[in-house]
């Protein structure tokens, strides 16, 4: 949590005007208390050819983790997300920007009741971070201050040289060197890119946050090439965290019991989910095929079995031959974004009657399932690890039973195509696997074969005629063989 | 309908639906209330005030019935006797009733007080609600009563009690009569014999075998018959004469089989189709006198349909019996006991195809039955099917209960060509059907032997299920998950957090004298099932292919790649036969509970975001800070305190990485990975879980010296007297030596495993002590300075310490169990509420 802004100077313009600028005495040491812990400024050089200023923030680690404890069992709710290990007390973070703003506020606003032509001269200005968070690495780091006027040195820190396999942390050591900038404007730079950089989960962002930002930014931030990354990163962290937070503890708590992160439990969910982002052309091409089939079906009843956030829903509810629409997914979050997509709590009554989303699981069998018309499995299966395949199969076609049943699956023949794959991997992270065509019809035929139904395949998206189509359909129909044994039965 | 001086005695069955008839006044409530208990008595009146607040609108009337028909409906599924009083003198109001009773499967039963009109208007005229009431409303109640009293019998009541006139309704007495079904009062020990169908000789060979001598049991033992006796075979003649004998003595009971029922309908004289083996019996019975067919024809006729035994934990039938059916009864109670449920497809062998229905049998009572011929009786779900096909030249199997051991002889020949060859599995078995959401879902209550009740809130089971579901084993190889534990008491002494001598206080506090310390060791928790072979893990777990699983707190696999897993069983295989384990514990799985090093494998993500993340920006820091704070130092600036505590962080920064690097190294395959194994937690038909611990260890130790592969870690230990302050500052000084080395500390255990204390409670099964370098990691690199420990002895270690306990309970259970062979779901349902309980809200640094 440490910083150093130095600049050199010339008998005619000293270096030690920086003690004028910064409001700070050279010759003494400072103490100012923040939220955070304490600020120290001191400076490790000051004379006319050279004056360094270093800021130190003292963060007290405890008091961070304990701050808003409640009176709860065991502390606070979010008492998972209190974290003792913290990087807060050694990285240049949106901690180090808040304190920053308390204790170089008038510097910051360029104002200088001694010397008033100071803050206006840009001056020779070399800031150091040594432990700078930066999500983006490298990279971002350039980008954002690079516009601005800084040469930039930015090497990335190791995670630890006795493992060098891990590779490097995300923390880089940033230089940034200018004689075009003044102390006010490398200031207010730092101010705001630092927890842009850190992007990491602030409880403790103000909630005056967007005046603070139009403010600082005044002058840079709107010619700025990346003002849009900057703006939704130093923004977009408030409000999800709290109720994000909420939304998964339960998962916290049980990748903590595992010594996992959360990321590696809770990703039913992509994370940029929450914001509304354009459906790729595949995913609309599969919602129209999978629509084509349940209409041919005469499907007015209709299970999405792995629903997730709830297009596939949205699009059913559009037409009014779907009498009822039930999503189910196993993750709570999945169904609270979906809730939250088709505005559940708002919806008409007639409207709200023909849609119903709930918890549930492919790995037991549900008799609440039992009955319908049709059932969508819609990029599922894939999410399964092969040998618990089985109890899906029985869950579906042995126990519920729909008369027709919809599996769709990546073709993975087809990922030499993407471009943007790299060689051999899956589409996204959490598939156990992608199948062939060969080996999908394999399958399907032997699911078919063992529950009664007949099966046919339908292309989704371009056909290519050496790889096949991007996603592959199965079309499940329960024979008519069948359907006769089980009218009897009822 | 007896009449005594006495007044007349009114037999009301314990588990029935009493409809009281009369008019308005004619003293229902008061006759109710005389005899039956309050709270089994549900008004009309009381309903119409629950929805209206006035007990006399009649607006709210439908309402009112609705209420009253919910609530009996609910005291009848849960097998309570139920009285209403309403005047039901309307045939309809009746017919609802009558439904109600034949929804749950209970008898209707009527009781009618025909009072005089006289007698109802003086009596409401005292009571103030209804003294208007006008006079034709109780003309016209009698009226309709007088019309019913008939046709009560017709209309379905089972029972009809009238009693005319104020003095007999004053003077009859109720008293409550068993249903036939209920034998619970008997708790054998019994011998429960599959489907004879008539092979006389093997009965008689399985008698023996089973001990009685002549159909009498020396230690007075009680035969029980699933029906079936006759029909198919050589003798049934025979069969029947050795059973009847039996059941008349008292030496037997018997239920009927689909062919007794049948046999006996064609004995009274109706007409049936000789097939399935019918033309036999009625061949053979003709060499019988008239008399024994006579005998015959009572005996069957006599039958019950199910018998619920031993206080409700075992239920006999012929054909399976699910659980709401238990105790009932009813025309569909009997028809299922007798021919089972059916799906009404008939199969390529023209038979019917019957519904499984033990797949979803969830019961607590153990059903025994028969009817379906397989070739191995096996428990499924708690049901076990006994016909073993012995007409067929199978076999005539006999349970012995409550051993739960199987005792069969083989058929002497083919008596009888089957139609379809016997199928190769019990209905449903283990062909990996999955389990039902409803075993699991929503908020939960189990049952457990060594703490009561435990629940299990709705949001942590949602968490639990994501988790069950998306990243967790193969249920069936996932039989047990670890309890959390909890640390010891917040220590005072300077400059520790934890030290053992708190954990050694508390356990001798808790009356626990000799004391068991086991070096933790810092890697990741593993539970280990191995099985002899993949013959094995198929007989017991129903796997095809793995020969068991190896899995973290959560259920997830330790390795993506089952060949992994495989190498590692592999290796614990071996070590287990060298150590010769296999044969001393009798068995052909091994259930372990164990730390799988190094951390640095399955907490590499983890690592590498959090700890070594702090490690590399503190390291990036402070040469910075130092550099600064000296220079101005150098310069005259007063520094001196700041820069002193700078170093001071700078160093423990330092030790923190040293801290989490003693737990990492690099892993090549399988080198350099190792497990140490520190209780074995069950095995074939037995929880180790009691096992004291010196003898667990002992084990082990055999265990690890026969594995040849490196892969195997003993668990250094320590014991201690918790009384003996000698033995105690031994103890400390054995984790001072430990945890000054940088090991991670130790688990204090009481050496008799699972113990209780003078209030019967369950003690802690173990209290973890971890080092004060450990700490760094758990509480930050600077937690060990003044004001920091200050502040975090402050914590709060109930709610951890009562999590350990349920979720401990919640695993000895999973054991119990497992080792009971009770079914899959209900070892499932104890495996799962662990790792619900597992998502509750706790200090997650304890």
């Amino acid at each position: 949590m440490f910083l150093t802004i130095s600049t050199t100077g010339t008998p005619e313009r000293p270096a030690t005007d920086l003690g004028y600028l910064l409001h700070k005495h050279p010759g003494k040491a400072q103490a100012f208390s923040t939220s955070y812990g304490t600020a120290h400024v001191l400076y490790p050089e000051a004379d006319e050819q050279r004056c360094t200023a270093a800021l130190l923030l003292e963060v007290d680690a405890v008091a961070l983790v304990r701050r808003g404890k409640g009176k709860g069992r065991g502390g606070a709710p979010d008492a998972a997300l209190a974290q003792y290990v913290n990087d807060r007390p050694y990285a240049a973070s949106s901690l180090l920007a808040v304190a920053i703003g308390a204790v170089f506020s008038s510097a910051m606003r360029g104002v200088c009741g001694a010397r008033p032509e100071l803050p206006a001269q840009a001056r020779p200005l070399r800031v150091e971070v040594p432990a700078l968070p930066a999500r983006g690495g490298p990279g971002l780091v350039r980008r954002l201050f690079e516009p601005l006027g800084w040469t930039v040195t930015a090497e990335p820190v190791a995670l630890d040289t006795e493992f060098p396999e891990w590779g490097d942390s995300r923390y880089v050591r940033l230089v940034l060197e200018s004689e075009s900038r003044t102390v006010a404007e490398a200031l207010r730079h730092l101010y705001v890119l630092l927890p842009v950089l850190d992007d990491a989960k602030h409880y403790w962002v103000a909630a005056d946050e967007v005046d603070k930002l139009l403010r600082v930014g005044e002058g840079w931030l709107p010619d700025h090439p990346e003002q849009k990354l900057i703006t939704s990163r130093y923004l977009s962290r408030r409000w999800s965290l709290t109720r994000e937070a909420m939304a998964r503890l339960e998962l916290v708590r049980l990748a903590e019991t595992d010594d996992s992160e959360v990321e590696a439990i809770d990703n039913a969910v992509a994370a940029e989910a929450e914001a509304e982002e354009k459906p790729t052309p595949l995913a609309v091409q599969r919602r129209d095929a999978i629509v084509a089939a349940l209409t041919e079906a005469g499907a007015a009843r209709v299970l999405d079995l792995g629903c997730g956030e709830g297009h596939l829903v949205q699009t059913l509810l559009k037409d009014p031959r779907f009498t009822e629409i039930v999503g189910v997914d196993v993750s709570m979050r999945a169904l609270t974004i979906a809730s939250r997509r088709l505005r559940l709590d708002r919806m008409g009554e007639r409207q709200a009657s023909r849609v119903r989303l709930f918890q549930g699981s492919l790995a037991y069998t549900d008799g609440r399932l039992k009955g319908y018309d049709a059932a969508v499995l819609s990029e599922v299966v894939e999410h399964l690890d092969l040998p618990r395949l089985p109890a899906l199969e029985y869950a579906v076609f042995g126990a519920a039973r729909p008369r027709t049943v919809l599996v769709t699956t990546p073709n993975v023949e087809y990922n030499v195509r993407w471009e943007s794959l790299p060689a051999g991997h899956v589409r996204h992270r959490d598939h156990r696997f992608e199948w062939t065509r060969e080996e999908f019809r394999t399958w399907a035929g032997a699911v078919a074969e063992r529950h009664g139904y007949d099966v046919r395949y339908v292309a989704v998206g371009p056909d290519d005629p050496e790889v096949g189509p991007p996603t592959q359909m199965a079309v499940f129909t329960r024979n008519t063989h069948t359907n006769e044994k089980e009218a009897k039965a009822a | 309908m007896t009449e005594t001086p006495k007044g007349r005695v009114l037999p009301v069955t314990d588990l029935s639906l009493v409809v009281l008839i009369g008019a308005s006044g004619s003293g229902k409530s008061t006759f109710a209330r005389r005899h039956f208990r309050p709270t089994e008595v549900i008004s009309s009146d009381f309903c119409r005030g629950l929805v209206s607040d006035d007990e006399n609108d009649q607006g709210a009337t439908q309402d009112a019935f609705d209420v009253l028909h919910y609530i009996a409906g609910k005291r009848l599924a849960a097998g309570r006797r139920t009285v209403v009083d309403a005047t039901n003198v309307q045939k309809e109001a009746r017919r609802q009733l009558l439904d109600l009773a034949r929804q749950h499967d209970v008898r209707p039963i009527a009781v009618v007080l025909d009072v005089p009109e006289e007698v109802c208007a003086e009596r409401n005229a005292t009571r103030t609600d209804r003294a208007d009431m006008p006079r034709r409303v109780i003309q016209r109640h009698i009226r309709e009563l007088r019309r019913s009293l008939r046709h009560l019998e017709r209309e379905g009541f089972r029972k009809v009690h009238v009693l005319r006139g104020v003095a007999e309704a004053e003077h009859a007495t109720v008293v409550t009569e068993r249903r036939f079904n209920d034998l619970t009062h008997l708790t054998g020990p019994f011998d429960i014999i599959g489907d004879i169908h008539g092979c006389s000789a093997e009965l008689e060979a399985l008698l023996g075998k089973l001990g009685y001598v002549d159909g009498v049991h020396p230690q007075g033992r009680t035969a029980v018959f699933v029906g079936d006796l006759v029909d198919r075979g050589p003798d049934s003649p025979g069969v029947l004469r050795r059973v009847m004998s039996m059941v008349k003595s008292g030496d037997a009971l018997c239920v009927p089989g689909n062919h007794e029922n049948k046999y006996g309908r064609f004995l009274k004289g109706r007409k049936v189709q000789h097939t399935h083996g019918l033309a036999e019996t009625v061949e053979q019975m003709e060499g019988e006198s008239e008399e024994f067919r006579q005998e015959v024809r009572e005996f069957i006729d006599g039958l019950v349909s199910h018998y619920v035994l031993d206080g409700g934990k075992l239920v006999v039938c012929h054909a399976g019996l699910p659980e709401k059916y238990h105790g009932r009864t009813s025309g569909r109670v009997r028809s299922h006991a007798l021919y089972g449920d059916t799906t009404g497809e008939t199969d390529e062998f023209g038979l019917p195809v019957r519904y499984p229905w033990a797949e979803d049998y969830r019961g607590r009572a153990a059903v025994v039955y028969g009817h379906t011929p397989v070739p191995e009786a096996t428990w499924l779900n708690n049901t076990i099917c006994l016909d073993t096909g012995a007409v067929f030249g199978g076999k005539l199997t006999a349970l012995r209960w409550p051993e739960r051991q199987l005792v069969d002889v083989p058929a002497e020949r083919v008596w009888y060509e089957p139609v379809k060859p016997l199928r190769s599995e019990a209905p449903g078995g283990h062909d990996g059907r999955p389990l039902d959401l409803a075993d699991v879902h929503g908020r939960r209550i189990v049952e457990t032997r060594h703490a009561g009740r435990i629940s299990v809130r709705e949001e942590n089971g949602a968490a639990a299920l994501e988790v069950m579901s998306r990243f967790a084993v193969d249920p069936r190889l996932l039989p047990y998950l670890p309890p959390t534990m909890a640390p010891t008491a917040t220590s005072t002494v300077d400059g520790y957090l934890e030290h053992p001598a708190e954990a050694f206080a508390q356990y001798a506090r808790d009356g626990v004298a000799r004391v068991v310390c086991e070096e933790k060791h810092m890697g990741s928790r593993a539970v280990a099932l191995v099985c002899r072979d993949a013959e094995a893990a198929r007989r017991r777990f129903g796997v095809d292919g793995p020969t068991g699983s190896l899995y973290t707190r959560t259920g997830r696999p330790f390795f993506d790649d089952g060949t992994a897993t495989e190498a590692v069983l592999g290796r614990l295989r071996e070590a287990i036969g060298a150590a010769g384990l296999w044969t001393e514990l009798d068995t052909d799985w091994l259930l372990l509970d164990a730390e799988l090093m190094p951390w640095s494998l399955k907490a590499s993500g983890l690592l590498r975001s959090q700890y070594a993340a702090v490690g590399a920006a503190s390291g990036a820091v402070f040469p910075g800070v130092l550099a600064a704070l000296e220079g101005a130092a150098a310069r005259g600036v007063e520094v001196g305190g700041l820069l002193d505590r700078q170093r001071e962080r700078a160093a423990d920064a330092a030790a923190f990485t040293a801290a989490y690097r003693r737990y990492c190294w690099t892993t090549e395959g399988l080198d350099g990975v190792r497990l140490a194994p520190f209780q074995i937690l069950a095995v074939r038909g037995r929880s180790l879980a009691g096992l004291p611990h010196d003898e667990q260890l002992a084990l082990l130790d055999r265990l690890v010296e026969h594995d040849g592969t490196g892969l195997l870690q003993t668990t250094r230990r320590l014991y201690v007297d918790t009384a003996d302050p000698e033995s105690v500052r031994a103890g400390v000084d054995w984790w001072l030596e430990m945890t000054g080395r940088g090991g991670e500390g130790m688990v204090v255990k009481p050496v008799g495993a699972l113990v209780r204390d003078g209030e019967g409670r369950l003690v802690q099964p173990g209290i973890k002590c971890r080092g004060r370098e450990y700490l760094r990691i758990i509480y930050g690199p600077e937690y060990t300075r003044p004001d920091n420990l200050a502040r975090l002895r402050q914590r709060f270690l109930n709610h951890k310490r009562s999590l350990a306990v349920r979720e401990y309970a919640l695993g000895l259970e999973a054991l119990d169990r497992l080792a009971e062979g009770e079914p899959l779901w209900r070892v499932h349902e104890a495996v799962f509420g662990v790792l619900a309980l597992e998502s509750e809200p706790v200090d997650p640094r304890l």
